[in-house]
């Protein structure tokens, strides 16, 4: 069996399922039900119906599997999917880390999930106890006044923000004049989107040489028609602005108010208080810095911590404790007639914030600290690890703070960030962010949290460093990476020019 | 028939008192596969450098910018069905849109081909 | 890793953040750490301080419902190749949360009668807002019109988001009348109205007819927005994209997801395939890998907030992936027939509960027809009666002042939802209660 080639390799691998062991196939319910099947059975028996209901005449076209079917229908797609609970994943600014399962649990205790969230509110004094400790643990941590619970993710919380500040220049009777939103060219595209969406004309900020903020630009932008500032800090490439106190102190000057993208809190929650640096507004992404999981994409949730000045314009509802320690909710402009509105339907994202009490409690003030520490020890080992390798362009202005930013400069002509990060995914991890942030080319954001050990770290570098090689060398295998996933590359241009959202049977 | 460019890659040909709008070879070579085309409706009124016309690829979406004010008179409905002639013949069958010329003199701030080539040269 | 790094403390590292605002040492006035143990204690003990939907006859809906959930839901939601996964970026390790996602957008168009639909949004009520804000970019008209059957919260959420996007909301009030607010909606439709959003069925229950407000609609140019709060009620009343809606949005919460205090819910919207490239929000689409195998990807990018920034259709820059992964496997656990049966099992229960309120002297059911949730005047504020219920161990509804209190009118109209987990003791405990309350 000596002369077996490769191509025979496949030849014989392959199988009458399309399946080779452990690596399954799996079809669409629509391939796999029918309308007729199902997977429930229900109590007692429908006897009663109004004639007056309007009916529709045949069931909705929705496949069934039995319970044994469905149960391998989802186990099978699973096992499709990389995350955390398989190994390292550096996603920078997205921030996954380990989540603690004990969360789970208690997200799932029946005070909290089995309540209805407008039963009278003595029959839910513990889930309301659970936003109040929350939203005080928020407060203190954040070095801030209040905070508005109920946005339903970060950018939900940007949009908070950015209302709490036009509600405030309204009172001031400046809303008309103050139209600019100025925001770094570094920003998550959130911001200006957010900015947009809240009725301002966004002002792009260039960063300095250092991969910080502009300073002067920024300063000769202020004016009169500034209704302020979204800095993200530690920002998007991974640095500390080292000068947000003076911005928000020259923000403040002209008039206007800092917003904070709390994307990276997770790098100084413990460490530092962001109401210390003048910040009047900023959201904090219940899953990067408290772990809640991400879900293949959400839920998530995103608290907005507000200053003295633009607490009073808190979206409502506001969870509130009276002198005595008694929590209770205020749901209606006509008890917070300042309030600017209101964001969404019910209380925000209770599931969430019992996983996040659950995670600050664990942890405590000593842990949180902890948390920061090792998330930014692990990001600078990488950094100091494959600088040599990889071009890291602000590595010369001193230590990163939970993520280290690399980019693509020095790779072979026709290899770009993609095939590095390709690679890495036949190395058995997840790629890190790339193209992101946009003002460095071909840019990879690599944040370990404070999940990974050492071990784990150096399995990382280890592979990094060989990709970085061959990128370098031009290694045409890289090309075409992956080739041990369950999928090679996709054709994207094919799913965006004939779009198909969902499935159509074939014609027979 | 004469033909002008854009520093912001646009080419326009014009035809006694009407115009054709596409965008160049260079432009469509940096946006990658081209899947969607989002034209004007015929009567829409164009101003000089406003925004006209937005061309995706699968990672961008980019404006194309009237080169000249008028009003919008026929767009190439089979982009509809075939962006990618933007890709394949950018600057003959994949035109986007016809107009009118409100103001001719206003050719005057756009570049010949020559100019262009030098631009494109210089990137 | 210190020494690799060239630094000798921690605290070099933070040598860019400034001396007076790095803390040496945790946080004064804050808790240490504490025991797995002890936390779940801690944490059961506030949990305890509940009267729980289980603990209890329960009628409570406007907006969030309680349904049977599966318990292969729940187990299969919390595997963590899905639990601790990321948005399905990276396709090419992503295949499972990415199939399901187009597995989701399809049952979710099926179900409200739409071509497409999207991976999902944040809840209903945010869902809402996005769709008015999708007809006025459609239709290029900044007035919106709103049926006084929308749930109040959505009302408070679309005027919040109108006041800053400079849209014109036209509001009709909400009323206790035997039936919806057609007319009032059809009357109030014009040429610069660019939606009319009504809810299928409404805050009270009522059932709309929303074929003839769309007609109306397209008459004058505008979109009808249907929004769905109860998507069980589809099991037996026809789908709203059926009937002409052009874009449906709705809570997909009583659906696998639970009713967890509000939150975290999911936004269900879908809308007519001509309207795709200006919807927002994630989409999922089919494609083929380098190999020729079907594959899924997440497509039409360039609409959203990382690519498009300023001028993205929205700014959302998530979805509800686990709660839609809980929706779906519950709605592939019923299929069409299950969806059925758990309607006509809801409406049945909220059939044999009117009759039962009905009994009672004093109390007079409202609506004319509903699905599984009706309105009822009492003869005393509806807060009240709850309020009493309560201490009795019932959760007897929800009060439509604990959602408009300014309405003086609806003081004393009270919202009753069912669903199959309503047993008949509970209808009986309800109404026994009820006429000593009201008596």
């Amino acid at each position: 069996m000596n002369d077996f080639s490769p191509a025979d390799w496949r030849a014989a691998s392959d199988t009458v399922t399309g399946n080779r062991a452990l690596d399954l196939e799996e079809p669409l319910i629509f391939e796999l039900g029918d309308v007729g099947r199902s997977g429930v059975d229900f109590d007692g028996d429908a006897t009663e119906m109004l004639e007056t209901l309007p009916r529709r005449t045949a069931p909705v076209d929705l496949p069934g599997l039995s319970e044994p079917e469905c149960v391998r229908h989802y186990t099978r797609l699973s096992r499709q999917n990389y995350a955390i609970d398989l190994g390292l994943f550096p996603l920078g600014s997205c921030t996954m880390k380990h989540n603690p399962r004990l969360n789970e649990k208690v997200a799932r205790m029946p005070g909290f999930a089995a309540v209805h969230p407008l039963q009278p509110q003595s029959t839910v004094t513990g889930a309301l106890t659970v936003i109040a400790d929350l939203a005080d643990w928020l407060v203190r941590l954040t070095g801030m006044s209040a905070v508005a619970m109920s946005p339903k993710a970060g950018a939900h919380g940007e949009l908070c923000g950015l209302m709490a500040i036009h509600a405030a220049l309204d009172a001031r009777g400046e809303a008309a004049t103050r139209r600019v939103i100025l925001v770094p060219e570094s920003a998550h595209g959130t911001n200006p989107a957010t900015a947009a969406f809240a009725g301002f004309d966004v002002a792009a900020i260039p960063a300095g040489a250092d991969g910080r903020v502009d300073l002067p630009a920024l300063l000769a932008r202020l004016g009169p028609d500034v209704a302020g500032v979204m800095i993200t800090n530690p920002n998007t490439c991974g640095l500390f602005e080292r000068d947000m106190k003076a911005i928000a102190d020259a923000v403040h000057a002209a008039g206007g108010y800092v917003y904070c993208d709390g994307a990276n809190f997770n790098a100084i929650v413990g460490r530092v208080r962001p109401g210390d640096l003048g910040v009047d507004a900023m959201h904090i992404n219940l899953h990067k810095t408290f772990s809640t999981p991400h879900g293949g994409g959400g839920p998530g949730a995103g608290p907005v911590v507000l200053s003295a000045a633009l607490a009073p314009f808190a979206p409502l509802p506001h969870v509130v404790r009276d002198g005595g320690g008694c929590v209770g909710l205020v749901e209606h402009a006509v008890d917070r007639p300042e309030a600017f509105g209101r964001m969404c339907a019910f209380h925000g994202q209770m599931g969430m914030f019992t996983r996040a009490l659950a995670f600050i409690l664990t942890h405590g003030a000593d842990g949180l600290a902890r948390v920061a520490e090792d998330a930014v020890l692990n990001a600078n080992y990488l950094l100091a690890r494959l600088r040599d390798v990889l071009d890291a362009p602000f590595a010369h202005t001193g230590p990163c703070m939970h993520e280290a930013l690399f980019s693509d400069a020095g790779f072979a002509e026709g290899f770009s960030t993609i095939d590095l990060a390709k690679g890495l995914i036949d190395e058995g991890f997840h790629p890190m962010t790339v193209y992101f942030p946009l003002v460095v080319h071909g840019a990879m954001l690599v944040e370990p949290t404070e999940t990974e050990g050492k071990a784990a770290l150096d399995q990382f570098v280890d592979a990094m460093r060989d990709l970085a090689q061959r990128a370098k060398a031009g290694d045409p295998a890289l090309r075409s990476a992956p080739h041990h996933a369950p999928r090679r590359r996709v054709d994207e241009t094919l799913a965006a020019r004939k779009p198909r959202l969902v499935f159509e049977a074939p014609v027979q | 028939m004469p033909r002008y460019f854009t520093r912001d890659h646009e080419w326009i040909e014009i035809d006694g008192s009407t115009a054709r709008v596409g965008i160049t070879d260079f432009a469509q070579a940096q946006l990658g596969d081209i899947t969607f085309v989002e034209l004007p409706a015929p009567g829409t009124l164009l101003t000089r450098g406003g925004s006209a016309s937005v061309v995706d690829s699968v990672k961008a979406a980019s404006d194309v910018y009237a080169p000249v004010g008028g009003t919008v008179t026929a767009i190439n409905a089979s982009l509809e069905d075939a962006p990618d002639l933007v890709n394949s013949a950018p600057e003959s069958d994949g035109w986007l849109w016809d107009m009118t010329l409100a103001d001719p003199a206003e050719l005057d701030g756009l570049l010949d081909h020559a100019a262009y080539a030098e631009l494109v040269a210089g990137l | 890793m210190l020494a690799t790094i060239g630094a000798a403390t921690i605290d070099d590292l933070f040598v860019d953040v400034p001396a007076d605002a790095l803390q040496n040492g945790p946080i004064a006035g804050l808790p240490m750490h504490a025991s797995e143990r002890a936390v779940e204690r801690h944490m059961a003990a506030l949990s305890a301080q509940a009267l729980t939907a289980d603990q209890a006859p329960f009628f409570c809906g406007a907006g969030a419902y309680r349904h049977h959930i599966p318990a292969s839901v729940d187990h299969l939601i919390q595997r963590g190749e899905f639990l601790t996964a990321y948005t399905p970026y990276q396709p090419e390790i992503a295949q499972g949360t990415l199939q399901v996602l187009f597995e989701f957008q399809t049952q979710v168009a099926r179900l409200f009668g739409c071509d497409v639909a999207n991976a999902s949004m944040y809840d209903g009520s945010t869902a809402c807002w996005e769709a008015v804000a999708m007809a006025t970019r459609i239709t290029r008209r900044a007035r919106a019109v709103i049926s006084g059957g929308l749930h109040p919260h959505y009302v408070q959420t679309a005027q919040t988001m109108a006041r800053f996007a400079g849209d014109d909301v036209c509001l009709l009030p909400p009323r206790a009348t035997q039936h919806s607010d057609d007319a009032a909606v059809i009357a109030a439709i014009n040429a610069q109205t660019a939606c009319v959003v009504v809810q299928y069925p409404d805050v009270m229950g009522r059932i709309p007819d929303l074929a003839a407000i769309a007609a109306a609609a397209h008459a004058q140019g505008a979109l009808l927005v249907a929004v769905v709060t109860e998507p069980a009620a589809l099991g037996l009343i026809e789908s709203p994209g059926t009937l002409g809606a052009d874009i449906v949005v709705g809570e997909g919460q009583s659906l696998g997801v639970g009713l967890q205090f509000g939150g975290p819910y999911l936004g269900l919207f879908a809308c007519s395939a001509k309207f795709v490239r200006q919807m927002p929000g994630r989409l999922c689409g089919e494609t083929m890998d380098a190999d020729g195998r079907r594959s899924f990807v997440l497509t039409l990018a360039t609409r959203e907030q990382h690519i498009r920034r300023e001028k993205a259709t929205s700014n959302i820059c998530t979805n509800s992936g686990l709660c839609a992964l809980a929706f779906s496997i519950h709605l592939t656990l019923l299929g069409g027939s299950g969806l059925s049966q758990m309607a006509r099992l809801s409406h049945d229960r909220a059939v044999r509960t009117a009759r039962a309120l009905a009994a009672i002297e004093g109390v007079e059911v409202i609506n004319r027809t509903w699905f599984n949730e009706f309105a009822v005047r009492l003869p005393l504020p509806a807060a009240e009666a709850v309020e009493t219920l309560a201490r009795r161990g019932i959760l007897g509804g929800v009060p439509m002042s604990r959602l408009c209190p300014e309405r003086a009118d609806l003081a004393d109209v009270l919202l009753i939802a069912t669903s199959e987990c309503t047993e008949l003791d509970d209808i009986a405990a309800l109404a026994a209660a009820l006429k000593e309350i009201v008596a």
